[in-house]
């Protein structure tokens, strides 16, 4: 008997081990091109290490001064505030929709048709490169683009809008398009989510008389929370690291006004001179910021479970 | 026992295939040097059968096979195409000239790429194969300090090129890319003094007349271009494009350079261009978009209703031509445009060839200097065929006082008298390496004052050294 069980635990060794040999992969992977990379930003953070033309300046230890400067400047602050605006603008329309959508693509009891075409087409902008998409926005929007002569013909306006000489409207159209582009991935998440939920809950509550608004808050809603928390985390990091849109959208000059730039557009700049040591910084910066955004999301979302 | 080997087999594929998907990475640089060595060897009994044709042509035959050209756009490749003795194309990215390959690396200006890959490629020069180096790149005045205040650039001397050789070009073209000790390191094929192009019809309609003379007294300075403006706009027509188009003409006439020791500075000139261009947009005489894209184009057709726009003769080649073939497409193509002096003397552009160090083509590099830049016979044919503004004297002048050269796009006028007195009043005195960055970014933060969206010229001057240090560390307000 104590053979035989000791010979069980040996299997289940034995079957960690294999388990560990697939694991390896993974970890180089991520040792060569994560961990590794990530050290050296934060190594590189603390010295003066750029290009004067093709005169290669330090690198020079300088302590922390990067980050006193990209932190006592005032356009960091600027540029934070510009992304998480167009970000909270795009994911406000982009988690209802989606919400609404996987409710509607998720109920059996509508019973809706051609889910699978709708399903594609949904996803279908999030397969478009963004920086297609931006050019594809910003010529249908230039002065004299096709959306213009369309309202022009309307007689809705008299002379062309400018939309890209106005803060709110290039802003606008920012978060129209990641609204567009990540609406179709949300809601096939969220969906997956409701799929499932036990479908006994919901006859149960059918029986006692529930009301549709009141199985979505009391049923789907609790039940989908972790879902729902990593589909807002997810977006929250991407959305901060926004990028491509604005910068092919604004030609990465951020107008008007700087009011489009974000914070890694303003990495995108320090490259004119290779500065390594600020962008090591301003790296390191949004590293500790997105950190700390996703503990509050997480600690608001799993304090709201314990009520 | 199986099952063992089974995993052991998986596991070995995966980290196998991991390890692969490295080494194939480390190894893609030889990869691709690989086909680069191996095609010339490939055309090499093809290239023995045309060496009597191309034997003119053909350099040295001890230097390398590959001819690495490093540029912007498609403007310097399509000269090349057409004037160089025995260039032939192969397809977009290659060509041939006799036995050696050219291999054109072409990389947009946008957001300073070029830059930066020809930083890297400079940089790496020195260890790069000898068919990977780096043999003439293209630079821009606004930045051709940067690369010639280095030994990264060649002086003209080393090449065997003598000042006699040199002595038709324009002095200015040789002040851009004489380095701080004076040496020479770069030449170009042309001239770029600019003038004010502008439409026929509607002078004709506007003032009574499409002469040049009589449309320059009404555009002879600032404050008549204001006045003339007016004239234009209430008959419904734009007098430049964009704010953007004159900002070349204030800043050519800028006293001061861009930047003193490390010290930026705004001249006056360029705070005259933006309330200028601030009074002209307030009054929606002009736009204020950027250059180059469509809307900016449109004032090529007659529907586009802009009056006039301001460039070298480049501009009417290279861009206002645009569909000059198509029936009745643009005003180009109805010989339409005709040119005038404009309010003040300026140059814009011009794009200059220098040769890097560590080339392996230094015979061939040498032949095509003098071929594209200094040939006369070569030069004078650009002109005929492009209408391009040449570097070179007395080919200018000579045309200049042509009355069977017309330009077909200006309706027949001949514009090159007016060209010449233009080229020698440039002055470059007052280039920095920090040109080209510092004028974009002064336009970007500008361009917001004179749209309303910053309320004062210092709001937006701040942002201008916001912009300008990010660019560039180095420097102080």
């Amino acid at each position: 008997m104590g053979n035989q069980k000791s010979k069980g635990n040996n299997n289940v060794v034995k079957f960690n081990r294999w388990g560990y040999i697939f694991l390896i992969p993974f970890f180089v992977t991520y040792l060569i091109f994560s961990f590794i990379p990530l050290c050296s930003t934060i190594y590189n953070s603390f010295f003066e290490n750029y290009r004067s033309g093709l005169k290669q300046i330090g690198p020079n230890f300088v302590g922390i001064q990067n980050y006193v400067t990209l932190l006592g400047s005032p356009e960091i602050w600027k540029y934070l505030v510009n992304t998480l605006i167009m970000w909270v603008g795009g994911f406000i329309p982009q988690i209802t929709i989606a919400l609404l959508l996987a409710y509607w693509f998720s109920d059996p009891s509508l019973r809706l048709k051609g889910q699978r075409f709708f399903k594609t087409v949904i996803y279908m902008p999030n397969l478009i490169m963004a920086s297609a998409f931006s050019m594809l926005f910003f010529a249908l929007f230039s002065d004299s683009g096709p959306v213009n002569q369309i309202l022009l013909a309307l007689h809705v306006i008299k002379e062309p809008y400018k939309f890209f000489q106005y803060v709110i409207a290039s802003r606008v159209l920012v978060m129209l398009m990641n609204f567009l582009m990540w609406f179709g991935n949300t809601t096939i998440l969220l969906m997956a989510g409701m799929l499932g939920i036990d479908s006994s809950l919901y006859e149960a509550a059918q029986v006692d008389g529930a009301t549709a608004s009141q199985v979505f808050f009391k049923i789907t809603m609790p039940i989908l929370r972790p879902i729902f928390v990593y589909v807002l985390i997810t977006s929250l990091i991407g959305g901060l690291q926004m990028f491509d849109v604005p910068q092919i959208l604004t030609n990465g000059r951020g107008n008007p006004t700087d009011s489009l730039t974000t914070v890694i557009m303003l990495l995108n700049r320090y490259l004119t001179s290779k500065d390594v040591g600020r962008g090591g910084a301003l790296s390191v910066f949004m590293f500790i910021v997105t950190g700390i955004l996703s503990l509050i999301v997480f600690r608001i979302n799993s304090t709201r479970e314990k009520n | 026992m199986k099952k063992k080997v089974l995993g052991f087999l998986l596991s070995a594929t995966m980290v196998a295939g991991m390890l692969a998907g490295c080494g194939s990475a480390a190894e893609a640089p030889a990869a691709t040097e690989a086909p680069a060595a191996e095609a010339p060897a490939a055309e090499a009994p093809a290239a023995e059968e045309a060496a009597p044709a191309a034997e003119e042509a053909a350099p040295a035959a001890d230097e390398g096979k590959v001819l690495n050209i490093s540029a912007w756009n498609e403007e310097f490749k399509s000269r090349l195409t057409d004037h160089y003795p025995g260039y032939e194309v192969i397809d977009g990215t290659t060509g041939k000239i006799g036995d050696v390959t050219v291999n054109w690396l072409i990389t947009p200006n946008e957001e300073n790429a070029y830059q930066n890959r020809l930083d890297e490629l400079l940089l790496a020069q020195d260890s790069a194969a000898a068919d990977d180096k780096i043999d003439l790149f293209l630079v821009e005045a606004d930045y051709a300090v940067k690369y010639t205040d280095t030994d990264y650039t060649m002086p003209i001397k080393d090449l065997g090129i003598t000042d006699d050789e040199l002595k038709d070009q324009y002095s200015y073209t040789q002040a851009v890319v004489t380095d701080s000790n004076g040496v020479l390191k770069g030449t170009s094929w042309q001239g770029c003094p600019g003038v004010m192009i502008y439409n026929r019809e509607i002078a004709k309609e506007v003032f009574g007349t499409d002469e040049p003379a009589e449309i320059q007294a009404k555009f002879s300075d600032w404050d008549k271009f204001f006045e003339s403006a007016g004239e234009l706009d209430k008959a419904g027509y734009d007098v430049i494009s964009s704010t953007a188009d004159t900002f070349r003409v204030y800043q050519n006439n800028a006293k001061l350079p861009w930047v003193n020791g490390t010290q930026i500075q705004v001249d006056d000139n360029l705070k005259k261009w933006v309330e200028d261009s601030k009074k002209l947009a307030d009054a929606g005489y002009c736009n204020t978009w950027g250059q180059w894209g469509e809307d900016w184009n449109k004032g090529f057709y007659p529907s586009g209703k802009v009056f006039a726009y301001f460039g070298p003769a480049w501009l009417i080649d290279f861009c206002m031509a645009a569909d000059v073939s198509e029936p009745e497409a643009s005003v180009a193509n109805q010989g339409g445009w005709a040119a005038t002096e404009g309010p003040q003397g300026f140059y814009w552009g011009g794009t200059w060839i220098c040769a890097a160090t560590g080339t392996d083509n230094p015979s061939l590099v040498a032949d095509i200097m003098r071929k594209m830049t200094m040939d006369p016979e070569v030069m004078k044919d650009i002109v005929l065929k492009d209408n391009d503004f040449v570097n070179n004297r007395p080919v200018m002048e000579e045309l200049a006082n042509d009355p069977s050269y017309q330009n077909a796009v200006l309706g027949g006028q001949n514009p090159l008298k007016m060209f010449c007195a233009g080229a020698d009043k440039i002055d470059m005195a007052n280039l920095t390496a920090y040109d080209q960055g510092l004028l974009g970014d002064f336009q970007t933060a500008m361009g917001d004052y004179i749209n309303g969206n910053y309320a004062t010229y210092d709001e937006a001057l701040e942002q201008f050294y916001t912009l300008a240090l990010q660019r560039y560390p180095e420097l102080t307000r």
